[in-house]
């Protein structure tokens, strides 16, 4: 075997890991160098850096160690039945490249993530310490992100937080039968598992932080998992209800949802088109929903259409309050926070600028206008100083006039 | 108020010197000069009307102090970096209505509030996109490295801005330079400059090639969302972005290659053919896969049209590719070895493989075996399975994990299924086994415990 360059390998381990979705470099701790010591800073707020035609932010360097894996897992690219070509970093290579980035202002940190070459143990350490060379000899202060792998030694586990600001751990699938049929190396349990675990230390470190000034920031950005969409036949209400079930058990900050896409040199066993984009889209929408709208697991559910999916040509908002009209009108001047939240065409930042606004004086439409994006979609379930819906709520066709023609939604959450 | 000043002028030092402005916007207030009366002239920009004003008045000395909530300093500060000409008549028409009402930033919905809070989330937005896109290239100096960069912003940012790249860049020395001025960095104080131009800045860094290696790899181009990428990193910004040069390239040829990618596993089309003669020269002219198109020549099954006994294999290696006929190789001839022990006669049975073309990587004089993919394997089984019906044999081998996947239509593990009769859906039973191969490449004590196990399966078939 001829040595790889370096430019070659990152084209191979860039390549097999772009289908992992999260590229986050939000949530953690503020943090810079500016005494001179070390480099890198991180102050909240996540930065992209490029974004690529795939429509997806480009915010860390995000490779593998290694394509070599001893697992068969047929949604992935890298299992060992797959021809693609292999390659391999050394941990010093991955941290030298980040660095090479970093300083010129191309990334914010590193999301490494492996193959499992020898054993899971042996993988995690050689992503671990990556991880330290970064932290320790270059004494870098920007984001590090690190795929843990669920087979590994728990003390390794318990260990990737030490040095980064994200764990994560994938579930794969949003179902324990498609986990079973498409990665039959992987457990569920060990999985989930690993997460509590995961979820423990971030605790325990939280705790220790409170009581000892100068105990150890712990995986300060918490964990997050990602699932695969639409290579099983799991709905969009059993992946709803499984992630609400990760994020109240595990206190993951995101569950990334990832379409499944064709991969060159497919397993069989896959289907061979990818569901919609937009799929993965309502997903998130869904996912907002619960997160920062005040929405419960059964009210997401409710917005679920035949077969339990949700509607592809409006967004689960809007299918929420078509289903229940009931509960609209809405008064902009009068209701609650919880109620005004829910008014399709309302986001976060409008239902906070009216509950300011309208202790200064009555609402009208002229001011719903400024104060909104779109007045059309916001009209028929809200009453304003000078406006009541008379009939449109009951309107047969009101799905019609309130659903966005093809093509207009925007890309809010990818 | 009663003024008795027509117009009043009140200069500014810099387009971002929000100091100058809340200075002058006091004394302004406290002489009770009213909005519609006061202009604002910038270095670079004259006051918005023409007439010269005159110099502004003392304040008063009865004059209560100026109010001004937090938010709107917050908001005002960020505002006043816009390069809208009227922003500053804008914060102090606000300032000027904020004395009668106090609370007049709360109502979101008031159009001067909306105006300075648009303007405050575009230089926000601004400066957001400056942290992200400035990209420095390294020139050797005497001192060491030193990271420079060319960035245009929209809005007077730069001063504002200087302080995240000291805050994550304090150990390096770095200068960014823009058209309306630049900032240095010499690892211990900021110093400012004129304006630079993009030829002032390196052309080029060598770690750009690795970069436009990582952008083009992590595109995935079975998703392709160009409006998404273009809301969030506007065209405006690509002639500054090293790898942005790339980004035409990468959308022309992802629908290609998506659309390839599922072409290749599409549905074979056409009937199969009638005869073991006709298959045998179709096999030969099939290039549904890579496979089939990589020169070499198609393998076809050998043996009598009414064998009760199949062997499958996984793929004809190089012997076979260059003998025309299946199991010739090192593997066949293990696999002879066993069948003469066992008193199993292979002239009579059916030899043929689960992919009829030779896939292999070349090294040197030497052609190295590739293992077909499973879309590869499944692709060619619709020759497998014309070739069954045409011979119909009782019993069938499969010989290793391919041929397995090649009958069954789907990945099993060898180790787990071997060692037994499978029965079929056209009444042939299959036996799963090890591929003779496997033998050659074990060692010692493991061969002889791989070899007894191969011997019994192929025992069960001759006995099946």
């Amino acid at each position: 075997m001829t040595q790889l360059s370096t430019l070659e390998k990152l084209a191979i381990l860039a390549d097999a890991a772009k289908y992992d979705a999260s590229c986050a470099s939000s949530g953690t701790t503020r943090r810079d160098s500016r005494s001179g010591k070390g480099i890198g800073s991180t102050e909240g707020m996540g930065i992209c850096h490029a974004y690529a035609p795939d429509g997806r932010c480009i915010s860390l360097l995000k490779v593998l160690l290694t394509n070599h894996c001893i697992f068969d897992c047929h949604y992935c690219i890298n299992r060992k039945s797959s021809n693609v070509r292999r390659a391999r970093f050394s941990p010093q290579e991955v941290a030298d490249l980040t660095m090479t980035f970093y300083r010129r202002n191309y990334i914010e940190g590193l999301f490494l993530s492996s193959g499992i070459i020898k054993s899971s143990s042996h993988t995690m350490e050689l992503l671990i310490e990556t991880a330290r060379i970064l932290r320790e000899e270059h004494e870098f202060r920007g984001y590090i992100h690190l795929k843990t792998i669920p087979e590994a030694d728990p003390d390794l586990v318990r260990r990737a937080g030490l040095h980064a600001d994200r764990v994560s751990i994938n579930v794969e699938l949003p179902t324990v039968a498609g986990l079973t049929r498409l990665a039959p190396d992987k457990s569920a349990p060990r999985i989930e598992g690993a997460m509590d675990l995961m979820a423990g230390a971030i605790v325990e470190g939280r705790d220790a932080r409170r009581r000892f000034r100068h105990a150890p920031r712990y995986a300060p950005a918490g964990q997050s998992t990602q699932m695969i969409v639409g290579a099983d036949a799991a709905s969009d209400a059993d992946i709803i209800t499984r992630s609400s079930g990760l994020y109240g058990r595990f206190g993951l900050r995101r569950v990334y949802y990832s379409a499944f896409s064709p991969i060159p040199d497919a397993s069989a066993v896959l289907p061979l088109k990818r569901p919609p984009l937009l799929r993965e889209h309502r997903l998130y929408q869904s996912d907002w929903l619960m997160r920062f709208y005040g929405y419960g697991l059964d009210d997401v559910r409710a917005a679920t259409g035949p077969g339990g999916m949700l509607p592809l040509d409006i967004d689960p908002k809007l299918a929420f309050a078509l289903k229940f009209r009931d509960r609209f009108p809405v008064d902009v001047n009068r209701a609650p926070r919880e109620a005004l939240l829910r008014v399709p065409g309302l986001g976060v930042r409008a239902v906070a600028a009216i509950l300011s606004a309208r202790r200064q004086r009555r609402l009208d439409l002229a001011d719903l206008a400024r104060l909104t994006v779109s007045l059309t979609k916001v009209r028929p379930f809200i009453i304003a100083a000078d406006w009541r819906p008379v009939v449109l709520a009951d309107r047969a066709d009101l799905r019609a006039v309130v659903a966005p023609r093809r093509g207009e939604q925007l890309e809010l959450f990818a | 108020m009663t003024g008795t000043i027509a117009r009043v002028t009140m200069a500014i030092g810099a387009p971002d010197d929000f100091d100058g402005w809340r200075d002058g916007a006091r004394r302004l207030i406290q002489a009770g000069v009213a909005p519609d009366r006061v202009g604002w002239s910038v270095p670079g920009q004259a006051a918005r009307d023409l007439f010269a004003g005159d110099d502004p008045p003392a304040p008063r000395a009865d004059a209560p102090p100026v109010r001004a909530s937090r938010d709107f300093l917050d908001l005002a500060g960020r505002a006043a970096l816009h390069r809208d000409p009227g922003r500053f008549d804008l914060l102090y028409r606000v300032l000027w209505r904020l004395q009668a009402v106090p609370r007049l930033m709360a109502d979101r919905a008031d159009p001067d509030v909306r105006a300075i809070d648009a303007l405050a989330r575009a230089v926000r937005r601004d400066m957001h996109k400056m942290r992200a896109f400035v990209r420095f290239r390294v020139v050797e100096t005497g001192q060491g490295e030193h990271y420079v960069a060319w960035f245009e912003p929209m809005h007077h940012i730069l001063r504002a801005n200087a302080g995240f790249f000291v805050r994550r860049f304090a150990a390096m020395r770095w200068s960014i330079l823009t058209p309306q001025g630049a900032v240095h960095w010499d690892g211990a104080a900021l110093h400012e400059g004129p304006p630079a131009s993009r030829t002032d800045c390196p052309a080029g860094d060598p770690a750009e090639a690795l970069w436009r290696t990582y952008y083009a790899s992590i595109f995935n181009p079975a998703r392709l969302k160009i409006d998404a990428m273009v809301k969030e990193m506007p065209r405006r910004y690509w002639k500054n972005l090293p790898e942005a040069d790339l980004i035409p390239e990468l959308i022309a040829s992802a629908q290609a290659r998506e659309a390839a990618m599922i072409a290749l596993g599409g549905d074979n089309a056409g009937r199969p053919p009638a005869t073991l003669a006709a298959l045998d020269e179709a096999v030969a002219a099939c290039r549904r896969c890579a496979i089939g198109c990589n020169g070499t020549r198609a393998v076809p099954g050998k043996g009598p049209p009414d064998a009760r006994l199949m062997i499958v294999g996984e793929q004809p290696g190089d012997h076979e590719e260059q003998a025309g006929h299946p199991f010739v190789g090192p593997a066949g001839h293990v696999l002879r070895q066993h069948a003469d022990a066992i008193g199993l006669n292979l002239a009579v049975a059916r030899l043929t493989n689960a992919v009829r073309h030779f896939k292999h990587v070349s090294q040197g004089k030497q052609r190295l075996h590739q293992t077909p993919t499973a879309r590869e394997i499944d692709t060619c089984r619709w020759w497998l399975d014309a070739e069954r019906a045409l011979i119909r044999p009782r019993v069938i081998v499969a010989l290793g994990a391919s041929a397995a996947r090649a009958i069954l239509g789907r990945t099993i593990g060898v180790q787990q299924e071997r060692g037994r009769l499978i029965a079929l859906d056209d009444g042939a039973r299959l036996v799963i086994t090890s591929h003779p191969a496997h033998q050659l490449r074990l060692g010692e004590a493991a061969r002889a415990d791989e070899a007894a196990r191969f011997a019994a399966d192929l025992a069960l078939a001759a006995r099946g």
